[in-house]
């Protein structure tokens, strides 16, 4: 346990969103994971995601399954709604709570383990659903909580802590979701905010499912010489492949940024992705190019990161998300009375009568 | 360093905390250093019982030094026994200190003022140490002076409070200068009975010597402070003060800078009583000039300033003596120093090869999530010290005025601490560029960027810098990418969390110590059976 307290005190020119609030209002309790964990840098980007977003925190669900990474939503947005489900299930409860609720906004921050290896079903069919949420996974290639085992995600020849080397092939989150349909597919690196808050507050307004596939190395287990998911290795083999910016809703693009090989994806809501530095024969909207681009990367022994693939929906289409595909009315199912809800034994009789 | 946070506000209250720790402090004896019974021959002679040659005492008797202390009055002490209130400063507090030195086994001589010196170098001492102070108040020579014996000089009026002597005083009271003597005197009326003090100062308040705090405890007591007020002679009829005449005044800069006086009007302000307290002198008329002491233009010793030894070779002179009134943090350093000189002439060593300081960096990490010292930090207001009721306070002269600070209060002063000693320390090869320490700290003050020109490098800080005269802590290249660690060390509160949350103690929280030499001792050494738990426990020095 953490005995040390983080005084409350801050920097007199602490920033407040329209909200009233400063980035500290987004903070949970100090974290009581390992000191330089990679988690705890991707929570502080998370903070600083929904506090740019001014977002109210007690419009957002922060959902989790069992790893250290699914104990990392506590250290943020306190006042959030949460639920700490059963390893690997995140992703169905978050569809329950979406389906319920679609005005929350679901943030869901999962392990490689969590999503990879037992929950891998899970995580499978949130993407072909297209929930709209923003899927985080904090990939360390190891079951950090566990002490250490290589995960699903551990690359081929990695090498464990005391020697071992992984002879399992890896299953790339990026590729999984390239191929199962997600609408918003990225990867980045919790040592470079720069790349990642944007990400992440394109992922939160993104209608439809957004998989962020974040390396996030496991001081502890797996940042040792001969891991390839250490904090050196990383960064010896990084290649940003696309840089992404977020533009609000309310901003003005200036002439300048549009000219060149700038490329900009509206959102549903307004808000936009601003793709820079996007190599010449790549086009972040085809999914099959995207797909052929990345795996050549990897063979070529790169970490290609960015905001990979984007497919939106323009704001007047037809909705291909969970909502969307489902018909669902506009008004939340948690606003309707009970009894309207659950009409009863008759009703349930009489609609049973009309399939007869 | 500056405000913490980047915030101004108040130092933390040292000297009540202190206080803090005598209040509670159980005995002390058992710390104090052994006296050797067999000396080392040698003998040494002070002049004056203060603070100074108490020190110079203090540190000599453990080595095996024989000291005897020639004081003219009848007790020791000096102007904190006789000048300093005893509101302010209670007699048994005084003693019990003094005690602590006096019972090493010094030969203490009451009564005994030293007439000549060099009669006194004439005996068989080996050195002599000078702490006579500056007992002469100064004079305010203007016309009607010395026709009423209602006017007093400061520091001699307080001492025959003390002595007894004066009982009482008139309803009317005019205080002139506003320094802290004046403070004293100013509040010293008032508990004699007078009713109307009024303290007259020739400049305004910025201008005042005497400290915020002395003159906030006067103006509680309903001490009238007039500004602009420059004396121009004493009203005397019959041998009794009427009521003075002043200049009012204001003030301009005239050439070089130095303020000059303009008079506008003057006005006569009556009063029964007029105390001067417009500073003080040295004096010796029993130092004859012809054995070897060299005096400047203005009749002072001239002293060494590293040394503290005179011109004549043997002879030392430290506190107010040596170069006019300071107070007793000065003239205990005095002593000190010139007990090390005194320590190295008696050994024919060189006076002027000074034991060096000492400073020391240990880390203050003592286990996982445990350090050596509270890391919060509590943005309160300095503590108020509570002091006695108005009415309770004058009832008699030796009610000390401030009550000393409760448990809770000195919890919460405590913690007001910006732990200053306790330095952020940065190991650029064991970074790993994880951005804990970023993170956690919540003053923002670290960032991680590629290295710049220092003006361009500050608009990428994490937190915009708000002083900018405080130079910003900027490391080599960092091992993995190249790229630096930036602090911003006027904001750091040195609460610790980025070495609580760095993986690889790049950063540190290392306690700096300065270590002071004393006679004997080298710095950071302690007396011979004693450790320094002993000395911390003990306060000794
Ligand atoms: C009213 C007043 C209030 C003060 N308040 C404070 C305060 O709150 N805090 C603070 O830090 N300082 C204060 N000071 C200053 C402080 O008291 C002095 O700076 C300090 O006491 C100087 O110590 P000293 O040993 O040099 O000399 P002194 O204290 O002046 O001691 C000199 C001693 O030498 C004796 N002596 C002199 N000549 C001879 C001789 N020929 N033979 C034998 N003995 C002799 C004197 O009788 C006296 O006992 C105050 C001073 C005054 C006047
Ligand atoms: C049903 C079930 N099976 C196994 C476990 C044991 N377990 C706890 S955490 C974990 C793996 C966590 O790995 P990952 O998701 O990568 O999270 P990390 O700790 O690395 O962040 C496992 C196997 C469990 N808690 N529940
Ligand atoms: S074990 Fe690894 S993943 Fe878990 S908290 Fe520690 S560093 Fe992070
Ligand atoms: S000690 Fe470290 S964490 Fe605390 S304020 Fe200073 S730099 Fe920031
Ligand atoms: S926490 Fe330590 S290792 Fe991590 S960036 Fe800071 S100094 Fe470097
Ligand atoms: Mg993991």
């Amino acid at each position: 346990m953490t005995h040390i307290a983080k005084p409350r005190i801050h920097h007199p020119g602490l920033a407040r969103n329209r909200l009233g609030l400063t980035r500290r209002d987004y903070e949970g309790p100090m974290s009581t994971l390992c000191a330089g964990c990679g988690h705890d840098s991707i929570t502080a980007a998370i903070i600083e995601a929904f506090w740019e977003l001014e977002i109210a925190p007690h419009q957002v669900a922060k959902m989790s399954g069992i790893g250290c990474s699914g104990k990392t939503p506590t250290y943020f947005l306190k006042e959030a709604h949460g639920f700490n489900g059963v390893h690997g299930r995140m992703p169905a409860v978050t569809t329950g709570a979406h389906a319920a609720n679609h005005e929350l906004v679901c943030i869901g921050v999962s392990g490689d383990g969590d999503s990879l290896s037992i929950g891998l079903g899970q995580f499978a069919h949130a993407m072909r659903r297209n929930i709209d949420m923003l899927y985080i996974i904090e990939n360390n290639g190891v079951y950090g909580l566990t002490k250490g085992q290589f995960s699903a995600s551990a690359d081929y020849g990695t090498k464990a802590k005391r020697g071992e080397v992984n002879r399992e092939h890896p299953i790339d989150p990026v590729l999984l979701a390239l191929n199962l349909g997600a609408s918003f597919v990225a990867r980045s690196f919790s040592g470079d905010k720069a790349q990642l808050v944007p990400i992440i507050k394109g992922g939160l307004r993104h209608q439809g499912f957004a998989m962020v596939d974040i390396i996030s190395p496991c001081v502890t287990f797996n940042d040792h010489r001969g891991s390839t998911k250490s904090y050196e290795y990383t960064r010896d083999h990084y290649n940003e492949l696309v840089q992404a910016d977020f533009v609000p809703p309310a901003q003005e693009i200036t002439a300048s940024y549009e000219a060149g090989d700038v490329r900009t994806v509206t959102m549903h809501d307004g808000s936009r992705m601003r793709f820079r530095k996007v190599p010449e024969d790549y086009d972040p909207q085809d999914r099959d190019q995207v797909y052929a681009y990345i795996r050549d990367r990897q063979r070529a022994g790169e970490i290609a990161t960015g905001l990979l693939y984007l497919e939106e929906v323009p704001p007047d289409g037809e909705g291909t998300h969970f909502h969307g595909i489902q018909g669902t009315v506009d008004e939340p199912l948690v606003n309707y009375p009970f009894e309207e809800l659950c009409p009863g034994a008759e009703a349930l009789e009489e609609l049973q009568r009309r399939f007869r | 360093m500056g405000g913490g946070g980047g915030r101004g506000g108040e130092p933390v209250a040292i000297c009540r905390l202190k206080r803090v720790a005598s209040d509670l402090r159980d005995d002390i004896r058992p710390f104090l250093p052994d006296i050797p019974e067999e000396k080392n021959g040698k003998r040494i002679a002070c002049v004056g019982a203060g603070a100074a040659s108490l020190t110079v005492a203090n540190d000599l008797m453990p080595l095996g030094y024989e000291v005897t202390i020639f004081e003219k009055l009848a007790a020791p002490g000096g102007l904190m026994w006789t000048n300093i209130p005893e509101f302010r400063l209670p007699a048994k507090v005084l003693w019990e200190e003094i005690e602590y030195i006096t019972d090493m086994g010094v030969d203490l001589r009451l009564n005994s003022p030293v007439d000549s010196l060099a009669a006194l170098l004439e005996e068989d001492y080996d050195a002599v140490f000078i702490g006579s102070g500056a007992p002469k108040g100064k004079e305010l020579n203007l016309p009607g002076r010395w026709d009423s014996e209602q006017v007093h000089i400061g520091i001699d009026w307080l001492e025959s409070v003390r002595f007894g002597h004066v009982e009482s005083c008139g309803d009317r009271v005019l205080v002139i200068g506003v320094g802290n003597t004046a403070m004293d005197c100013c509040r010293t009326a008032q508990r004699l009975g007078a009713s109307d003090v009024k303290v007259m100062a020739r400049k305004t308040k910025p201008h005042f010597k005497a400290s915020p705090w002395e003159l906030e405890d006067a103006i509680e007591e309903q001490v009238e402070i007039l500004e602009n007020h420059s004396p121009s002679k004493f009203i005397v009829e019959d041998g009794q003060v009427k009521g003075m005449v002043f200049d009012l005044v204001s003030w301009h800069e005239g050439e070089g800078g130095r303020l000059k006086a303009e008079v506008h009007d003057s006005k006569v302000i009556e009063c029964d009583e007029v105390i001067l307290a417009i500073g003080q002198d040295t004096a010796f008329p029993w130092i004859e000039r012809d054995i070897g002491i060299d005096f400047n233009n203005w009749d002072m010793p001239i002293v060494d300033k590293t040394t503290f030894m005179t011109s004549r070779t043997g002879v030392f002179m430290g506190g107010d003596a040596a170069w006019g009134p300071e107070n007793i943090i000065w003239a205990v350093e005095h002593g000190h120093q010139a007990a090390i000189s005194i320590h190295a002439y008696c050994h024919g060593e060189s006076l002027t090869d000074r034991p060096a300081e000492g400073m020391n960096l240990v880390s203050q990490k003592m286990g996982l999530h445990e350090w050596t010292y509270s890391n919060d930090y509590d943005e309160a207001e300095r503590v108020k010290m509570r002091h006695v009721d108005l009415q309770e306070r004058f009832k008699r002269l030796d009610i000390e005025v401030e009550e000393g600070f409760d448990i809770e209060q000195s919890l919460t002063e405590v913690e007001r601490c910006l732990n200053c000693d306790a330095q952020t320390h940065f190991e650029t090869d064991l970074c790993i560029e994880c951005d804990a320490c970023i993170d956690i700290c919540p003053l923002d003050c670290l960032t991680i960027t590629h290295n710049g020109p220092e003006e361009e490098l500050t608009g990428r800080l994490t937190a915009p810098l708000l002083n900018p005269e405080e130079p910003l802590f900027i490391s080599e290249d960092l091992p993995q990418t190249g790229r630096i660690m930036v602090k911003d060390e006027d904001l750091c509160i040195h609460c610790g969390l980025c070495a609580e949350r760095c993986p690889t103690a790049a950063w540190d929280m290392r306690k700096s110590d300065l270590l002071i030499p004393y006679a004997g001792l080298d710095a950071g050494e302690v007396h011979p059976g004693m450790s320094i738990m002993d000395l911390a426990g003990a306060g000794a020095r």
